[in-house]
């Protein structure tokens, strides 16, 4: 089939003419079951080598290709032409994700994520002596499952920049970073579950989310992320983690 | 120009970087890490299925069995000392990984769970051992994730999106590295007493490849490229099971939890090629044995791929029939293989649960790199002269632990392993080691070459010199190889080479994330990469590991229990028509088989 990206541009080396414009591609022979970002290559490649984005793995795991396709956020890596594609020309809509400057073209300022991220305290705290047999210390598999869902997260950004208080606020850690919280608030070894539980009950922490539940079909790992968030906000009422996720109810790993 | 001053920079931030980086920081060296991608978006993420050590958690283990099964598994052409040290370095390496809190999955005593990966034996290749410790099937993404996390705890200084374009020499020793901003396109240098690269593969130079976009070797171009040599660059790794057309990797894991591979008339094929241990044999055997049936006409409707089998019905029939009491059914599949199970639906439309997946062998891992003695210091010889400030780890290096062909889990074990050795060997060189100063203008050369490809005005596209030479690769240096092809390959090399030195063009000529320029510039590097590949190939007249000739099919322990060093002659590091060396005069260590001779080199069978 042939298809036609219309694609956010943005040179930001274009002297008093840097402003963000929209430029359509056509593209020839396009399997429905190519993926988005090997068609952005062959734009690259075959067009226009001026065109920006981020990738790398290809295989949904790296987290650098996030884009909001058609107005929703994906990795382009992860999505098929068949399943993007409308109207008459086949079109698909690529722009930056919203949020955080844009640098150039699909390519955006990952600093201030970042940023929040580092915020959470987003490491393994412990500070008990190792066990004195020099081995691991232990850990049932069900205490393990209970933070399961939350260990997925590669950082890709897209709750974050799907998130409408995010864009009204950029000072709100975001879902990514309560995510990134919760992987360790939730770990029967971890100590620092106070520390990021008042981090986070702060202003700019887990209140400012409205549970408008963009984030949790923006993230391409399945994260139940206003779940996470939920879990955290609770934990935060309760003053204490236990008892807080119920181990019957932890999100399946399998995801349709 | 820019100039920072760091006692240790490492470059790249994936499992080995940043174990190094971790090491060296606790160790009391000032670090710097610089990447080219951030760091969570490394290729270690990717690894799925485990990492290996002798844990001894589920049944007895010994790391002497895992050194057994790295040096049989690696045709006997992996360096013993060095594999005995990953084997017994790696339980307590795990053990500290644990202890930074990687969620590995668990026993029901609370310990490290671990299972069967291929290649993995007890009691010198009895039977399959559960030696792979894993945490779910996203073992790479937890260390990546892990590591990094630690490393921000310790304020690891890092240097993100700054792509390393040279190093530095004054004389014989490393004393810093050159990198491109690419935020800003500036050039920065950075001054160190070590430089420590962990720059990962370059499975990029083929068609077909697991490796992300970002693997191109141009970190070991650019170390080869000052005379650093690269050690036995013919053994590249291709791994069985690719999702046919993209070479996305599905992890062994799926064998180890019985998945079954077929040819077009449901025979499972590996019951002839490793009769012992069929589908859980070594990827080089695995890989083989698809090629051979796909070359007999067996491949699915005749093409080049067959199929892997994970449906419950399919394996439960296998374990039936060899006696074993463990039984699965779709749920179990879908807790332990969920990854596989998204990746095929996601990018071919198959359900694992109810149709076989098809495959085909995939580029996937060097185990050739620059060369390091066991404490991750680089050298120069056959003879281990250490080269000084320089150190390598990862799939970049070549210690040798994988010989002529890598187990399944030892890549992960190698970067913990080896960058933590490097990271505290580093620590210790930079409390009395001073800094040697600078030549004048390191950047004069490097930043001449980058206005070259920049402003070169030909008709050429990168594009098309790239899928030239995945191509030539692809068919005549991947998984079977004759002298003919092989040749045939290097006079195309030779020939794309003359075009990127004098044909091509780029569009973008912004400073900016010009993603177009550092294209070009990673070409360049993957085309040395090729060529040393290339001409170490056709210089082994044997066949082992991975390196598998038509022409000369049997392994040769009288002539070939050496490494080969490859070095790029020319002393222009972009010189339009480089010559290079091959010097296989460093032997193999076999210190091992001195004192048990079950680990003397013998015929591998499974
Ligand atoms: C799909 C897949 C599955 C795998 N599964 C397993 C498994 O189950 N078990 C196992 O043991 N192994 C596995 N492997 C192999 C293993 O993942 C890799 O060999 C290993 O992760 C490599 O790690 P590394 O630290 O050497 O490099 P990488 O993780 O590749 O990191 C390279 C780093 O170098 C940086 N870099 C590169 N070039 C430059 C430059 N010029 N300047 C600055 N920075 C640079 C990058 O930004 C990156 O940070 C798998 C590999 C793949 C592809
Ligand atoms: S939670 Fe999901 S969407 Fe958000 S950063 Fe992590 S992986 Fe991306
Ligand atoms: S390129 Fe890595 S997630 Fe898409």
């Amino acid at each position: 089939m042939d298809i036609t990206f219309r694609i956010r541009r943005y040179n930001p080396e274009a002297g008093g003419k840097a402003k963000p414009y929209w430029q359509e591609f056509e593209l020839k022979d396009v399997e429905p079951t190519n993926r988005v970002l090997e068609m952005l290559h062959r734009v690259k490649w075959e067009q226009d080598g001026t065109l920006s984005f981020r990738r790398s793995c290809s295989s949904g795991i790296c987290g650098s290709d996030a884009m909001r396709i058609n107005g929703r956020n994906m990795l382009a890596c992860k999505v098929l032409v068949r399943d993007v594609v409308t109207g008459a020309k086949n079109t698909i809509q690529v722009e930056p994700i919203l949020g955080l400057p844009v640098l150039k073209d699909l390519i955006v300022d990952m600093e201030p994520f970042f940023a929040h991220y580092r915020e959470v305290m987003p490491y393994f705290i412990n500070n008990d002596p190792v066990p004195a047999n020099g081995r691991e210390r232990l850990q049932s598999q069900e205490d393990r499952d209970i933070f399961d869902d939350t260990t997925n997260c590669i950082l890709c950004a897209a709750c974050t920049t799907s998130c409408p208080s995010f864009w009204a606020n950029g000072k709100y850690v975001g879902p990514a970073a309560i995510v990134q919280a919760h992987r360790f608030i939730f770990d029967s070894r971890d100590q620092g579950w106070k520390d990021r539980l008042a981090v986070l009950s702060e202003p700019n922490g887990v209140w400012r989310c409205r549970t408008i539940y963009n984030c949790t079909p923006a993230c391409p790992r399945h994260i139940e992320v206003t779940r996470a968030i939920g879990e955290v906000k609770l934990a935060i009422q309760r003053g204490k983690r236990e008892g807080i996720i119920d181990p019957a109810t932890i999100p399946s790993k399998f995801h349709g | 120009m820019i100039i920072h001053k760091h006692e240790v920079v490492i470059v790249g931030a994936g499992g080995a970087g940043l174990m190094a980086a971790l090491y060296a920081s606790r160790g009391g060296a000032d670090v710097a890490v610089v990447s080219k991608l951030y760091p969570t978006r490394s290729h270690t993420g990717a690894a799925l299925g485990g990492i290996g050590a002798a844990l001894g958690n589920l049944e007895e283990d010994k790391p002497l069995w895992h050194a057994f099964d790295t040096v049989k598994g690696g045709d006997y052409l992996a360096d013993q000392d060095a594999a005995l040290i990953l084997a017994e370095n790696a339980v307590d390496a795990i053990v500290e990984l644990e202890h930074m809190g990687l969620p590995f999955d668990r026993t029901p005593d609370g310990k490290i769970s671990q299972r069967r990966f291929g290649g993995h034996t007890s009691n010198f290749g009895e039977k399959p051992v559960r030696r792979a410790c894993h945490s779910a099937d996203r073992t790479g993404h937890m260390i990546l994730q892990t590591l990094y996390q630690q490393c921000i705890k310790n304020n690891v200084n890092f240097f993100d999106e700054f792509h390393v374009v040279d190093v530095i020499m004054n004389g014989d020793a490393c004393v810093g590295a050159v990198a491109l901003e690419l935020s800003t396109g500036e050039f920065h240098v950075f001054h160190a007493k070590a430089v420590f690269f962990a720059t990962g593969g370059w499975g990029r130079v083929w068609q077909i490849t697991s490796n992300a976009h970002s693997l191109t070797g141009d970190g070991a171009a650019v170390v080869f490229r000052r005379g650093i040599p690269m050690e036995d660059m013919e053994f590249y790794q291709f791994h069985p099971t690719g999702l046919y057309g993209l070479g996305v990797l599905l992890t062994e894991g799926i064998r180890g939890e019985g998945g079954i591979l077929l040819n077009r008339n449901g025979e499972r094929f590996m019951e002839k090629y490793a009769p012992k241990i069929k589908d859980l044999a070594s990827r080089d055997v695995v890989s083989r044995s698809i090629y051979l049936e796909v070359r007999d006409g067996n491949g699915i409707k005749g093409s080049n791929y067959v199929h892997l089998d994970i449906r419950p019905q399919t394996v439960n029939r296998y374990l039936a029939e060899a006696g074993e009491t463990r039984r699965i059914d779709d749920d179990y599949i879908r807790k332990n293989l969920a990854e596989t199970l998204d990746v095929c639906r996601t990018y071919i439309g198959v359900d694992p649960l109810t149709e076989p997946i098809p495959i085909q062998p995939t580029a996937h891992y060097s185990m050739g790199g620059i060369p390091t003695n066991i404490d991750a210091e680089a050298i120069w010889d056959a003879q281990g002269t250490v080269v000084r400030g320089l150190y390598a780890a990862g799939e970049v290096a070549c210690v040798s632990v994988h010989g002529a062909n890598r187990l399944g889990t030892n890549s992960l074990v190698d970067l913990v392993v080896f960058g933590r050795r490097g990271g505290m060997k580093m620590a210790e060189f930079v409390k009395t080691a001073e800094f040697l100063p600078l030549p004048n203008n390191p950047t004069a050369q490097i930043e001449a070459e980058f206005q070259r490809i920049r402003n070169a005005k030909g008709k050429t596209r990168i594009h098309e010199l790239r899928t030239r030479m995945q191509k030539v690769m692809m068919d005549h240096v991947s998984v079977f190889r004759t002298e003919s092809g092989m040749n045939q390959a290097i006079e195309e090399l030779k020939e794309l080479r003359h075009l990127y030195m004098t044909d091509t063009f780029i569009e973008d000529r912004g400073t900016k994330y010009n993603t177009d320029l550092m294209e070009a510039w990673e070409l360049g590097c993957m085309l040395d990469m090729a060529d040393s590949t290339a001409l170490s190939a056709v210089n082994r007249k044997e066949s082992r590991g991975a390196h598998s000739r038509e022409d000369y099919k049997d392994r040769d322990d009288v002539n070939w229990m050496v490494h080969t060093l490859a070095y790029r002659e020319t002393d222009d590091p972009y010189a339009p028509t480089p010559t290079y060396r091959l010097d296989t005069t460093k032997k193999v260590d076999t210190s091992l088989a001195n004192e048990d001779e079950r680990f003397l080199p013998k015929e591998r069978t499974y």
